[in-house]
């Protein structure tokens, strides 16, 4: 086990480092100088010249990266320009919104998907199976914004049940922060939940067709522990693939969803500081959303091992 | 034995199954009983509901299948118990043995795992105590006991393992009846002979009655006391498997047995049986066998029923007597 | 031994680590039957792809009709191919379901340009006649027939284009025994009608008694036992050919069954590659390997035992 979690380790590297890499060469290749629009229209060049040195924009290319690799390396991600604060100290509350969403999200898709499949998987071809399919199906073509409207519309205005827009951080009250980030939640956690259940669903028909099955039920075993304990634990584990490209979607689905509900996340950061040509803030905001990818893929690999033992032992 | 009360007895099974939307029948009329500690064998070909009938009697039909006849285990009528009920019953009263030893383990539950789990609820063991005759059953089988196998999983077990995993498996809840769903076909020879000498050896021990299933006459003639061959979902003969091999009054019998090649006879030609096994949906009116038997008349086209020849029982109009094959 | 229409010494297989098949050898003569028996994972199927040379051989001479298949180039390898057909286990996968059963039969030909098109539709007729098919099947699919049927239909094309020897590899072990008996039948017929020789490879002892003259007994990806078929059935000489002849179903058990499992192809014991199951085992058998010997003519042993 542990040498397959080095494994696994040693295979997040790239994951990581092409995304930085390509935001790097990006920043630096794209027309504009970033000097010139922090000081904005006033500055003389002589003024722009000393800041492009300070910033190091002077220096070739290639030195450039070195000293750049080094930072990112020693996670000394530099100062803003924009809110003259380290970006190490601003990225957490960020990141804390946009994880609060995709996690509930997440946990949404997964939980109901799942029990949803199940379900309809033991009811194959009964009225629940197909109001259960059915309803999949419309969730699946739903798109989110168009989702996060009509939630909007329905439980935030008509109902007045969560607010509009705004966040309220944990630290203010949990119940508070979790009304807040309710709705985004849904719209994102839907779509998913509703490709989970349709995974589930034809990953258990499968499962309950294998031998083994019978093997279980002939034992004797009740029918709620041959489904609980015999066909989920298999029926699990190609749904633990959709699931993983579920997270790595609902992260990035939360960076755009942060936008409609106007929350303060790592999404709105990221954008606000695209536009602002915020160096510092956009690498580390792009580290940190690798970062978080990578570790999802990481407690994906673990979750695979830990379901299949044939992948556990390699 | 036939004065010993049956551990099983089988009445007029049929089974059906739905395909493409309608119910065609898989098994019928099949009747059969069990004494204590006999072995009977279900012989036929592919396809010919040998499987399904061992499927029936446990109450594990495919779904939408429809089963009617009487069951009877141990006198206890299983047709009528609730779902529930009946697999409680079944599971600690027949061991079941499948064909597939590479599918019939679950691949990500450890050995240990799936023996306890029926040990726990069958018999309410403790789980270190359902452990410990967990680690029992495997060394009564001839697994090795230095391998700590109740940690292990399929994958990592020969074929020949998994399958007397399972046999430990089927009488871990000492059942008096054990069914073998061809056991050892998936086996190459010599493990087969292994297996089959498990199984025979553990039927001294523990006195189990056994149902074994086989598409092989010569291979239950070794130790079966009686044999019911199949034929398109009819049973069409019973009678000892020596009798049914050295001088069968069904035909079709006959004509199974004609097909086996035999030592000496080389280079001669076999006698196989004419055309083909008819599919399921367009079995034949009267007689199943009728298009490709050789003394089929006009009679054939209404269904013979079981009747006494010599000393077994047969569904033919125009039963074999006294030809030795 | 001179007009011997294949004739195989050291032939030797590797994937990787695993040894498939070791020095293996043998003869067959022209019209005659030659059989290979053994368990899953000896060999088997990979000795029948290198006499064909499906597979490349690791080391090894394959001489059939006096010429040396293992050094041919393609292009006379590819016309050589014409003296030499294959039939497959599995009549489902071995068929390319997409083609009529007439466009089957006819490939081989058009292959090796035998005949023009009406010729070749004239021969399928006939070959069709020859394996017990109707006529009506030649503008069907392989989908539509039995397993029986289609092993029929993978037979007429490995007539096709007259050849030699046939490499059977488990034709009947995926048939019912009454309809293994009508292809078992139709293959006696054909070869006796043409004069073909058969390499019939089965893991069924009873069928490689009623089918071979001459057989080999695999355990390993080796030899361990070579000979006449009526001497190895009557006094097996090698232990496991003994064990082996013992599992099979009809025949009285005398000893017991061979203790333990097969070992893996990638994990060889140093010596005889049977001795860790060997009821016979001793010192020698541990540290080396037994080379084939004669016993009897034609008759070849691998085993220390068999020297005396
Ligand atoms: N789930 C199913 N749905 C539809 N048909 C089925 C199903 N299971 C089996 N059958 C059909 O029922 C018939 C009897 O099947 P069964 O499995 O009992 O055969 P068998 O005698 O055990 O054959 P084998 O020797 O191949 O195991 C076969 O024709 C098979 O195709
Ligand atoms: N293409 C391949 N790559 C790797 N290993 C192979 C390959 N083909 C065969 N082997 C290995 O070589 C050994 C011999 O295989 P082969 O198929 O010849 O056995 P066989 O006697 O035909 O067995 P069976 O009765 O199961 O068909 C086996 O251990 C097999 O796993
Ligand atoms: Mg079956
Ligand atoms: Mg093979």
């Amino acid at each position: 086990m542990l040498r397959f979690l080095g494994q696994r380790l040693l295979l997040m590297i790239p994951t990581v480092v092409v995304p930085l890499v390509l935001v790097f060469l990006l920043l630096r290749l794209a027309p504009g100088d970033p000097a010139a629009q922090i000081l904005g229209d006033q500055a003389s060049p002589s003024e722009i010249a000393a800041l492009r040195s300070e910033m190091g924009l002077d220096l070739p290319l290639p030195v450039q990266f070195v000293l750049w690799a080094k930072n990112i390396v020693t996670l000394k991600l530099g100062t803003s320009f924009f809110f003259k604060q380290p970006v190490i100290d601003l990225l957490p509350q960020y990141a804390l919104v946009t994880l609060q969403i995709a996690l509930a999200a997440l946990f949404l898709a997964v939980a109901l998907g799942s029990i949803l499949g199940v379900v309809a998987a033991i009811n194959k071809d009964g009225v629940l199976d197909r109001g259960l399919v059915g309803v999949a199906v419309l969730g699946i073509s739903l798109p989110e914004f168009w989702l996060a409207l009509l939630l909007i519309f329905l439980f935030a205005v008509t109902l007045r049940w969560f607010p509009v827009s705004g966040y309220v951080p944990p630290a203010d009250g949990l119940l508070a922060s979790a009304a807040t980030i309710a709705l985004p939640a849904l719209a994102l956690g839907i779509r998913q939940s509703a490709l989970i259940t349709r995974m589930m669903r034809s990953s258990m028909l499968d499962v309950l067709g294998e031998p083994y099955i019978v093997t279980a039920r002939a034992q004797g075993l009740p029918e709620a522990m041959v489904i609980g304990r015999y066909a989920v634990r298999t029926a699990a584990i190609p749904v633990v693939t959709v699931a993983g490209l579920s997270a790595s979607y609902l992260l990035s689905g939360a960076v755009s969803i942060e936008l409609i509900f106007s929350l303060p996340g790592l999404g709105k950061l990221l954008i606000d500081a695209v536009a602002r040509r915020d160096y510092p803030v956009v690498e580390g905001a792009v580290l940190l959303i690798a970062l978080m990818l990578a570790a999802l893929n990481l407690i994906i690999d673990v979750v695979y091992a830990l379901l299949d033992p044939r992948v556990r032992m390699g | 034995m036939t004065d010993q009360a049956p551990i099983l007895e089988v009445r007029d099974l049929s089974v059906s199954l739905p395909i493409s939307g309608r119910m065609v029948p898989v098994v019928t009329d099949l009747s059969m009983s069990i004494s204590p500690g006999e072995a009977v064998a279900l012989v036929g070909e592919s396809g010919c509901g040998k499987s399904m009938t061992a499927r029936a009697i446990i109450g594990l039909p495919p779904p939408g299948a429809v089963v009617s006849g009487s069951i009877r285990l141990e006198g206890r009528e299983l047709t009528t118990l609730s779902p529930r009920e009946r697999r409680r019953v079944g599971g600690r009263g027949i061991g079941f043995i499948f064909q597939e030893p590479m599918t019939s383990l679950h691949p990500t539950l450890s050995i240990g795992q799936q023996m306890t789990d029926a040990l726990r609820y069958n018999l309410n063991l403790p789980t270190r105590v359902a452990r410990d005759r967990a680690r029992e059953l495997l060394a009564r089988v001839g697994l090795p006991k230095e391998r700590d196998l109740l940690n292990a999983y399929v994958h990592e077990l020969s074929g020949g393992m998994r399958q007397r995993v399972m046999i430990a498996m089927a009488i871990s809840c000492n059942p008096k009846l054990v069914i073998a769903d061809e056991p050892t076909t998936a086996l190459d020879v010599t493990i087969q002979a292994q297996v089959l000498e498990l199984l025979i050896a553990m039927r001294a021990e523990i006195g189990l009655a056994m149902l074994y299933i086989s598409h092989d006459l010569e291979v239950v003639a070794e130790f079966c006391d009686r044999a019911i061959v199949m034929y398109a979902g009819d049973q069409v003969e019973a009678g000892t498997p020596v009798e049914c091999l050295k001088m069968p009054h069904h035909p079709y019998t006959r004509g199974l047995v004609d097909a086996i090649p035999h030592a000496g006879e080389a280079r001669a030609r076999l006698s196989p049986i004419p055309g083909q096994v008819p599919s399921l949906g367009s079995w034949p009116r009267g007689c199943r066998f009728q298009p490709r038997c050789p003394r089929q008349d006009d009679r054939c086209a209404t269904r013979p029923e079981l009747a006494t020849v010599v000393r077994s029982e047969v569904r033919c109009w125009h039963p074999l007597v006294g030809e030795v094959s | 031994m001179t007009d011997a229409l294949l004739d195989v010494a050291g032939l030797s297989k590797s994937f990787h680590q695993v040894h498939a098949v070791r020095d293996v050898g043998f003869t067959i003569g022209r019209g005659e039957t030659f059989g290979i028996v053994g368990e899953s994972g000896s060999g088997k199927s990979t000795t029948a792809r290198l006499v064909l040379r499906l597979v490349e051989p690791t080391r090894g001479v394959i001489r059939f009709r006096g010429q040396d298949l293992a050094t041919l180039s393609k292009e006379a390898l590819r016309r050589e191919r014409r003296h030499m057909q294959m039939i497959f286990q599995d009549p489902f996968g071995s068929l390319n379901g997409r083609m009529t059963i007439e466009q089957l039969i006819a490939e081989p030909m058009e292959v090796h340009h035998i005949g023009d098109s009406v010729e070749r539709r004239r021969r399928v007729g006939q070959l069709l006649a020859e394996v017990g098919l109707p006529e009506a099947a030649r503008h069907r699919f392989p989908h539509e027939f039995s397993g029986g049927q289609r092993q029929r239909i993978a037979i007429a094309r490995a007539l096709a284009t007259e050849p030699q020897l046939i490499v059977a590899d488990e034709p009947v072990s995926a048939l019912d025994v009454s309809v293994q008996a009508q292809v078992l039948n139709l293959l006696l017929d054909l070869q006796q009608r043409h004069g073909l020789a058969l390499l019939f490879i089965s893991h069924d002892l009873r069928v490689v008694e009623f089918m071979c003259d001459r057989i080999a007994v695999m355990y390993l990806g080796t030899v361990v036992e070579e000979g006449p078929k009526a001497e190895i059935y009557a006094e097996p000489r090698h232990p496991y050919t003994r064990a082996l002849l013992e599992s099979a179903p009809g025949r009285a058990r005398k000893g017991a069954p061979l203790k333990g499992d097969i070992p893996s192809a990638a994990n060889l014991p140093t010596g005889c590659v049977f001795q860790s199951r060997c009821p016979r085992a001793f010192d020698r058998c541990t540290h080396e390997a037994p080379q084939p010997r004669a016993v009897a003519p034609s008759h070849r042993v691998a085993c220390h035992l068999a020297e005396e």
